[in-house]
């Protein structure tokens, strides 16, 4: 069962990649986008593969991955199926690094400015969280300070677009927090490959310890799982990979709430397949999502964080009627 | 051999001591019933033993690193959780991650445990089942397998017999009886005094933060005491079918 998931979302993963390279404004046709990608004919056509739309699927393919993981890490370790990487309050904080670099022009003095500075809110964010809820302590403390955070991000947010000194300044805010992936470089890949990777690596290391969760905090506890050190890493990867991703990609919502939900039936609801799973799960939505908002309005630059709410929400709501029948 | 050492162990909550001076050394054999009202201390006696709690004082298990101790000694608390609708050969089968090694799937030791564990408990055709669409009764079942398959030479837990039918109560005493009497150590928490006095070889009453008594149940299970730390009077009788124990009306 596991075996067949894994292979129907590797393979889903290959496709639409290939389909991602293939669509954009240029019109290109397969032949001559592949000959460009691989063998570098045409100087034009080689630019657009290699510089605009292979940058975008590997961010498409590795921020779902991201988002994915880290959704369904967070729901393991707080046995919540409502639980969410943007909890932690990191996507917020960096959302407000890039909006202060975005108000103050830093972003505009030198290309990698924005992300940089967002990643600079995700680390100031986990410093106040695990400030917040001290080095021993349950999930509750850790939601409770994730919860204040978050507001407090959320706030200052409000504040920056409230004393933008125009309506454009403004409106370029709120656009980039609605997350996307146009228009982004091999550098931006570069810039959150490390951190998503190194996040994965370790989140995908501690599948028994989401495992023995399941019976509860003491119940792990006496089978060896060390809660300490368990939450200090989670907070640590699922930070190093939201905080990489939305600096790159902006707010890209519902991805790791939705994607551990579809896929928890699939892998027999046992926390542990669910990482990597969702991992899969969430590169296949992101990467859909992404080919979605270039076919469906290709002129009008529709967001890809409005896109995964658009159809995230529906799709929750219809998991949430399922499981109300389920008399869950 | 001894499998647990507790000496001069203490736990403090906010300035009060919870326990104090509590001396205790349960050996291979023995079933401890650990009774006493509510609020006696039962389970922080236990969650402290485990070091999962602050104490005082030395307490050999608390003194072990986390995996080592996860081999001596399965913990079943009184919070019956099963979080997500895994299988119930899922749940028996976590027992096992202390015995595996990091990437290491289980065996045929541990399918052995396992499969012991799920027909102590009266669970073989149990196995493919949610373990969350389980009744309370039959989840604290499971979860008393999955302890029981962590084989470890201590058993700890905290009510086992709460929310189970008699003749599961029964079943479960009589499992853990059988677990004593085979050489591991069991150490649980009852309220129910006829259980207690039935099946247990050895009582340790708490009360006050302290050792009330500590002995055989017919030994233990005096009027005195009842009517001192349960305040209760009770019909106590030694039969052919072991030591009754009877409440019949608060003193």
């Amino acid at each position: 069962m596991t075996r067949v998931l894994a292979l129907v979302l590797v393979l889903l993963i290959v496709a639409l990649f290939a389909l991602s390279l293939l669509i954009g404004p240029a019109g290109l046709s397969p032949a001559r986008s592949l000959a460009a990608l691989l063998r570098g004919e045409g100087l034009a056509e080689t630019l657009v593969m290699r510089e605009i739309r292979l940058p975008r699927a590997i961010l498409a393919a590795m921020i779902g991955a991201g988002l994915g993981l880290a959704g369904a890490a967070m729901q393991g370790y707080l046995r919540n199926p409502l639980a969410e990487p943007g909890l932690l309050g990191v996507s917020g904080s960096a959302a407000l690094g890039a909006v202060i670099a975005l108000q103050t022009g830093f972003a505009a003095q030198f290309a990698l400015g924005l992300p940089l500075a967002a990643l600079l809110g995700a680390v100031l964010a986990v410093g106040l969280i695990l400030a917040l809820a001290g080095p021993r302590g349950g999930s509750l403390t850790l939601i409770l300070a994730g919860i204040a955070v978050s507001a407090l991000a959320g706030a200052l947010t409000a504040l920056v677009l409230n004393l933008s000194p125009n309506p454009f300044a403004a409106s370029e805010i709120m656009f980039w927090m609605m997350g996307s992936l146009a228009d982004r470089s091999m550098t931006h890949v570069w810039l959150a490959a490390p951190f998503i990777a190194i996040g994965a690596v370790v989140l995908l290391a501690q599948g028994r310890a989401f495992d023995a969760l399941t019976l509860g905090e003491d119940s792990a506890a006496s089978l060896g799982v060390n809660l300490s050190r368990l939450r200090l890493v989670l907070v640590l990867a699922v930070a190093s990979m939201v905080g990489a991703a939305t600096a790159v990609a902006g707010a890209v919502g519902f991805v790791g709430l939705v994607v551990p939900h579809i896929l928890r039936p699939f892998v027999g609801a046992r926390p542990s397949s669910l990482l990597w799973a969702s991992a899969l799960g969430g590169a296949v939505l992101v990467l859909a999502a992404d080919i979605a908002v270039r076919l469906v309005l290709p002129d009008r630059d529709l967001k890809l964080g409005v896109l995964t709410a658009i159809v995230g929400a529906p799709l929750f709501l219809h998991l949430v009627f399922k499981t109300r029948g389920q008399g869950l | 051999m001894t499998d647990l050492v507790l000496s001069d162990f203490a736990v403090a909550r906010g300035p009060c001591d919870v326990l104090r001076d509590i001396n205790l050394s349960v050996g291979a054999g023995e079933f401890v019933g650990l009774l006493g009202p509510n609020g006696a201390g039962k389970t922080t006696l236990m969650r402290g033993a485990l070091g999962m709690m602050p104490h005082r004082g030395q307490s050999s298990l608390s003194a072990l690193s986390a995996r080592d101790r996860a081999r001596r000694v399965a913990w079943l608390p009184q919070a019956r959780e099963i979080g997500w609708p895994v299988s119930v050969a899922d749940v028996v089968t976590l027992g096992r991650l202390p015995h595996l090694a990091r990437g290491q799937k289980p065996g045929e030791t541990d399918r052995a445990a396992i499969d012991a564990a799920l027909s102590r408990m009266g669970l073989d055709g149990f196995r493919t089942r949610i373990a969350t669409q389980l009744s309370g009764g039959e989840q604290a079942r499971v979860l008393i397998a999955r302890a029981l398959a962590q084989d470890t030479p201590l058993l700890m837990a905290d009510e086992p017999a709460a929310g189970l039918d008699p003749a599961h109560q029964l079943g479960l005493m009589d499992t853990l009886a059988a677990e004593a009497a085979r050489g591991r150590s069991v150490i649980a928490s009852l309220h129910d005094l006829g259980l207690a006095a039935r099946y247990c070889t050895r009582l340790v009453v708490l009360w006050q933060g302290g050792i009330a008594a500590d002995g055989p149940p017919a030994e233990v299970l005096t009027p005195d005491l009842l009517a001192r730390v349960f305040q209760i009077r009770a019909y106590v009788r030694h039969t052919d079918d072991g030591p009754i124990c009877q409440p019949l009306g608060v003193v």
